[in-house]
């Protein structure tokens, strides 16, 4: 599986949860908790939607890896490349 | 109109989900009422059978004012039925504070109840066009449902369907200068009538992190649990032991008879409500965390029920990771305790002779001197702290 834009990706997914952040005003390279005001609901939250739209299961210890957008970007890339669909 | 909260007057009638005829049974909801706060589902306390509406869409009453007629449902043990007429029972009963004066809403504005927002979005019609038949012009599910739908571009072939589903952001500004008001005026009459004592403590969370970590660990994302689960669950069942911590003050402490645990949640551009997760202690971790879940979600997309609204003896107020150290909570009446948590951070630990650094969480508890004095409040955060220190039991 290769997912083409990772960003788009977040921006899809952090539209649900808060609807009202803009990622093009966000540092990257800032955690979204701070940036985007995320409480630790909402953080599990975008984890499950990620699962559920890529079926990448990011495990708790990885949680601040994916904190930020750069992060995200990255760890989302690297996963989707070494993740097998089921 | 049931009073869904200690510091609601009036509340408007948006939606009924019944007719005459219906059948309906306790729990069922019935109709959607538009409080300050927000809009609420009004749940039915007995089974029978919808006789009448007697409160139109869109019409403010008073709290009290009986919303309709419910018949008892025949059976073969009785006569005909006994009309009995229903209001929703009200829960607190306190007397309500001075009248204060409703938030003014702003010229030129037009109000939206979030329900008639998002018809309005599903049916395309634009609320430009809509004249409100609600309180203050404000404009209620009926006049969306009566406006003319837009054409094929208009708002909801061009808005994407997530805006639609989260009417937290579509809540306008007088919804939430009205919300604001509604805290203020609630806040002031429990600084004004609960004589509170504040205690603090902190809790070792070491082996509840460990517990859950490794728990966690285990778990598909969806299946996760957060500290909050753990936390919620030590106060339930601690409440169960200290009793004065649990109950509402009307013309006397009367001790909640279970453990309905109000959960503080904030909205996403400010606000706050605080509905109930009900027999708390009576749920495992993972239920506790289901209901969690549940109730922050409709707590944000304004879809809360009536008896979440009321039910609670005690409420807990957690930071969360990106909160501060402590807070020192204000009791929302006529409830007599609030636990608050601050975020969980390594603090260095001195236990047995050794020093280390463990995870740790400030406790802080606002309780009621009416009710209680510092002794058992004391009592009620060491029983919180015990059983924290042993996760796999909670």
């Amino acid at each position: 599986m290769t997912i083409t834009d990772p960003h788009d990706l977040l921006a899809r997914l952090l539209r649900r949860i808060a609807p009202e952040v803009d990622l093009a005003e966000i540092d990257p390279d800032v955690p979204l908790q701070d940036a985007a005001d995320l409480d630790s609901m909402d953080f599990l939250n975008l984890v499950n939607a990620l699962h559920d739209e890529t079926g990448i299961d990011v495990p708790e210890r990885d949680y601040p890896a994916i904190s930020s957008i750069s992060g995200f970007t990255e760890y989302v890339v690297a996963a989707a490349g070494s993740h097998t669909p089921p | 109109m049931p009073s869904l909260g200690a510091d609601m007057d009036v509340g408007t009638v948006i939606e009924w989900r019944v007719a005459p005829g219906d059948h309906v049974h306790r729990g069922d909801i019935v109709a959607v009422v538009d409080t300050e706060k927000s809009d609420i589902e009004i749940e039915i306390f007995q089974d029978g059978v919808v006789a009448e509406l007697l409160v139109p869409i869109g019409t403010e009453v008073a709290v009290g004012t009986p919303l309709a007629r419910i018949e008892a449902a025949a059976d073969a043990t009785n006569g005909p039925p006994r009309p009995v007429e229903v209001h929703a029972p009200v829960a607190s009963v306190l007397p309500p504070p001075p009248a204060a004066p409703r938030a003014p809403v702003a010229p030129g504005r037009v109000r939206v109840s979030p329900l008639a927002r998002r018809r309005a979005g599903e049916r395309g019609v634009d609320l430009g066009s809509l004249v409100g038949s609600g309180p203050g012009g404000a404009v209620v599910t009926a006049d969306v449902e009566r406006g003319t739908p837009g054409r094929a571009e208009n708002a909801a072939a061009l808005r994407p369907p997530e805006v639609l589903v989260a009417p937290t952001r579509g809540a306008s500004t007088d919804r939430r200068a009205a919300m604001r008001h509604a805290i203020g005026q609630l806040m002031a009459r429990s600084k004004r009538e609960i004589p509170h004592y504040y205690l603090a403590t902190t809790f070792d969370l070491g082996a509840a992190s460990s517990w859950l970590a490794d728990a966690n660990s285990r778990r598909p994302v969806a299946e996760r649990v957060l500290p909050a689960a753990l936390l919620l669950k030590a106060v339930a069942l601690a409440a169960r032991d200290v009793q004065a911590m649990n109950g509402h003050w009307v013309d006397g402490f009367q001790p909640a008879p279970a453990v309905h645990l109000g959960v503080a949640v904030s909205l996403r551009g400010g606000g706050l409500v605080a509905p109930a997760i009900h027999d708390a202690d009576r749920l495992t971790v993972d239920e506790l965390m289901a209901a969690l879940r549940d109730v922050v979600e409709r707590a944000r997309s304004g879809r809360l029920r009536s008896s979440e609204m009321t039910d609670a003896g005690l409420t807990v107020t957690n930071l969360g990771e990106q909160g501060a150290d402590e807070v020192y909570g204000v009791i929302y009446p006529p409830q007599v305790a609030l636990v608050g948590f601050g975020r969980i951070v390594e603090r260095p630990w001195a236990s047995g002779g050794m020093l280390g650094v463990r995870p740790t969480v400030r406790a802080t508890l606002a309780a009621d001197h009416r009710v209680s004095d510092g002794h058992e409040g004391s009592r009620f955060l060491a029983a919180i702290d015990r059983l924290l220190q042993n996760p796999e039991a909670l």
